[in-house]
């Protein structure tokens, strides 16, 4: 064997050989561990009433938080790339902030404002609404964590496109409301088929802020995530371990989801 | 405008002004806390050494997935996002599975730095590899056979011509990786113990003091991992522009 | 040095790149390898360079069997068509390079960059970056850098292909005067047979991995071995059947003998040379290239019947 193909067989097992203690095979060892003692086990650990209103809340969380941040992702996108508006550098900027934000932060930033003691707290309780440790607040926060993916995916898009398409369709008689529906939208959809993968995937997988906002009431406020340290720390590690694989698979699927975009839509 | 301010601005903002809720000597007084002091030098050099091992092997795997080829190939280039996709509690279940007091192979980090260690380098494992990568694909390779012509060595190839078109994404890359660390708190609150002093990091101690209503001194410290991170995304951005100074 | 190949072939999967070339360069030489793309030049010249082991054959450098040596211990100057610079490196680091890696001390290292920057004309850039320099500037840098360690062989692949026309016949010349003086044996790879013609001493024609022909340019243009030669070499065009060059028609107002009657279809003027395009009876086009002078005075106009005759045939010779 030459000298060039024993360097790139020891760069190559050495690069496999990290990805494997490191990320294969702990993943590995849980998928197994889960149905080691058959299937129907795992599955009842994971269909107990806590284990089923967690993913049921989950769920919830998502189907909110992603389309608004959709939404907001689209609208954020064109703003940015086609008006000049004063601060719209600042504001490109600030949509960066929740990659920077620890999820504890987050979560003590939302009790902050909307929690009892809070600045909206006085005004929210004497209208009957509860955010903090209920629904709405984990409902916030997984907005708040998930909130940059749709725009930072759209706007590369958006940039690439150009205006030129957009022109025609004006000049040829099309009102705003029509250009952007049948022209705008379909030119930028792979941009934001993957946002919302994106986004959807770290709605999901949550933990830190909407630990801090929950008040861990098992049964009730408490997602997927939660659920799976509760678990833990009442030494079910079945019941851990089960729930674990299911956000797992659900974290592939994101995976797959994206490795299928990749090659059936624009580059990403 | 008002759904940003209204789900990010506002919140963070009132993290601010809490944290001055003693004025700046009670500010003073909560971060400079022994316990505080502790978490945040804990976290920050953690995070230094996790990051600096990233730049070795993230470069490494991005090499290997750029220029090297083998069957299963795209599926490690898939599965390289798993830290992007999988709850950080779950990362820290698995590694806990593995290499913690049940582990099948008789290795216990739990309750140990090297285990909060472990938690970051797979939290962080993406970053340094997604920035050098598209940077890798691009590099003229003919400069890397002009260098051989001119009589350079594999090792002398990449140590003069490939690496410094790589490091600012490497550094890059090693940026993002660090301002993730340094939040990290799912992966990490299993596997730790979250014992005070000894494998209690910034965020831990942050969530311990909003546990005990200590709201001020969990705001101070907040404040300055929130510092911190900003800071990086500004040099990251800077580190791009630095990054294309030599263009053709 | 001289350069021998004998029986080099290589694919690529399925694509055979060279097939079976037996070369001899002598010492000294300027030889161009010319051909379509895809004839298999670069890749030739590039096991030459040592950057392509090839399937068979041998390599012979100076005498030694060279076909297992690695490219940097060839000794070959290699410059690339997109000039490959180091980019972040300066003008007088990249021409360093090849000496610092070799450990050259640096006083002598500051000497030599100094005599290159001079042989190239870049004494004022030595400190500026390649994304400061224009295509042309950044081409006579790969040379200097490229020269800066005496090489034994000196290969060019498609030097100045990229480059603009003006910078392009400019540094042809520049190339020619630099060969005169530094007399080290140089091959270039090229598909524009008007640069080889101009430049070499001797041209090798490829196609489909295969030689064509080898000789002198007037060689390879006046008696061109296979049909492909002949085409692409020069222009050619047809009468009767046969082939012959534009400029070898003759025209004439009144019928001649061996003459073939054909109707001025149209005249172009092309500043020096005016090109006619003519069609025969049995419909066929023919072109014509006359100079000026000889347009005029045939009063040639469209529309109008002439008798033409080509005053010399070109034939595969091989």
């Amino acid at each position: 064997m030459s000298s060039r193909s024993r360097s790139t067989l020891a760069l190559r097992s050495t690069a496999l050989g990290y990805l494997a203690l490191i990320l294969v095979a702990p993943v590995g060892l849980v998928f197994y561990r889960t149905f080691e003692h058959g299937f129907a086990a795992a599955w009842h650990s994971v269909t107990t009433p806590a284990a089923q209103h967690a993913f049921w809340l989950t769920v919830e969380l998502v189907a909110i938080a992603v389309p608004l941040n959709t939404i907001f992702g689209v609208a954020a996108a064109l703003a940015i790339v086609r008006h000049r508006f004063p601060g719209r550098a600042l504001f490109s900027s600030l949509l960066d902030l929740p990659f920077a934000v620890s999820p504890v932060v987050v979560g003590l930033a939302l009790v902050l404002v909307y929690g009892r003691k809070g600045w909206f707290g006085g005004w929210l309780a004497d209208h009957g609404i509860q955010v903090i440790f209920s629904v709405p607040g984990m409902v916030l926060a997984t907005i708040f964590v998930s909130l940059p993916f749709v725009v930072r995916e759209v706007i590369p898009v958006l940039r690439e496109i150009g205006t030129e398409q957009e022109e025609a369709a004006t000049t040829l008689g099309a009102s705003l409301l029509v250009t952007f529906r049948r022209i705008t939208l379909p030119a930028i959809r792979w941009g934001v088929a993957y946002g919302v993968v994106l986004t959807t995937a770290r709605a999901l997988g949550e933990f830190g802020a909407v630990s801090v906002v929950s008040g861990h009431v098992a049964g009730q406020t408490e997602t997927l995530t939660l659920h799976v340290q509760d678990r833990f720390e009442a030494f079910d590690l079945a019941g851990a371990y089960a729930a674990s694989v299911v956000l797992a698979i659900l974290a592939i699927s994101t995976l797959a989801s994206m490795s299928l975009l990749k090659r059936r839509g624009a580059p990403a | 405008m008002a759904y940003l301010s209204v789900i990010v601005l506002l919140p963070l903002a009132a993290v601010a002004v809490r944290s001055v809720d003693g004025g700046l000597g009670g500010f003073w007084r909560a971060v400079s806390s022994p316990e505080a002091q502790s978490a945040l030098e804990l976290t920050v050099v953690l995070s230094l050494i996790v990051v600096a091992i990233n730049a070795v092997t993230g470069t490494l795997i991005a090499w290997v997935l750029v220029r090297d080829s083998f069957r299963g190939k795209g599926v490690v280039n898939a599965i390289i996002d798993l830290p992007f996709a999988l709850p950080t509690i779950v990362a820290g279940l698995t590694l806990l599975a593995l290499y913690g007091p049940r582990s099948p192979v008789g290795v216990d980090v739990s309750y140990a730095r090297v285990g909060v260690g472990m938690a970051l380098l797979f939290v962080t494992l993406p970053f340094v590899v997604r920035a050098v990568q598209p940077v890798l694909m691009e590099l003229d390779r003919d400069m890397e056979d002009a260098a051989v012509s001119l009589g350079a060595s594999g090792w002398q190839v990449f140590t003069r011509i490939v690496l410094p078109g790589i490091l600012p994404a490497i550094l890059s890359g090693v940026a993002l990786a660090f301002a993730r660390a340094i939040g990290e708190f799912g992966s990490v609150v299993l596997i730790s113990g979250n014992l005070p002093f000894k494998t209690e990091v910034a965020s831990v101690f942050i969530f311990g003091q909003i546990e005990s209503d200590n709201i001020p001194a969990a705001a101070a410290v907040s404040i300055v991992l929130l510092a911190a991170s900003l800071l990086l995304l500004a040099a990251i951005a800077g580190l791009s522009r630095w990054g294309r100074r030599h263009e053709l | 040095m001289s350069i021998e190949l004998s029986g080099v072939r290589k694919s690529f999967g399925d694509f055979v790149a060279v097939d079976d070339v037996s070369l001899e360069v002598r010492d000294g030489s300027l030889t161009a390898l010319l051909g379509p793309s895809g004839s298999g030049k670069s890749t030739l010249l590039r096991i030459i360079a040592g950057l392509e082991v090839p399937d068979s054959g041998r390599v012979v450098i100076a005498g030694a069997d060279r076909t297992d040596t690695p490219a940097r211990s060839r000794d070959v100057g290699f410059v690339f068509q997109h000039y490959a610079p180091f980019k972040h490196m300066t003008v007088r680091d990249n021409i360093a390079f090849g000496l610092k890696i070799r450990k050259v001390p640096r006083e002598r290292i500051r000497e030599r960059v100094g005599e290159l920057l001079g042989l190239v004309h870049l004494e004022g850039y030595a400190g500026q970056y390649p994304s400061q320099l224009s295509g042309g500037q950044r081409q006579r840098m790969a040379l200097a850098r490229a020269l800066a360690v005496e090489p034994r062989v000196l290969l060019l692949d498609e030097p100045f292909g990229a480059l603009d026309a003006t910078v392009r016949k400019e540094l042809r010349a520049w190339l020619r005067r630099l060969h005169d003086d530094v007399h080290v044996t140089t091959i270039f790879v090229t598909h524009d047979q008007e640069e080889a013609m101009e430049i070499a001493e001797q041209i090798v024609v490829l196609n489909e991995g295969r030689i064509e022909q080898i000789g002198a340019p007037r060689e390879v243009y006046e008696h061109p071995a296979t049909e492909f030669v002949m085409g692409f070499v020069g222009p050619v065009t047809h009468i009767g059947g046969s082939m012959v060059r534009p400029h070898d028609v003759d025209i004439a107002t009144t019928p001649v003998a061996g003459g073939t009657e054909a109707l001025v279809e149209r005249i172009l003027h092309l500043g020096f040379e005016v090109r006619v395009e003519l069609v025969t009876g049995d419909g066929l086009p023919v072109h014509a290239q006359l100079t000026r002078q000889e347009c005029e005075e045939l009063e040639l106009r469209e529309g109008q019947i002439v008798y033409i005759r080509p005053n010399r045939l070109l034939r595969a010779v091989a």
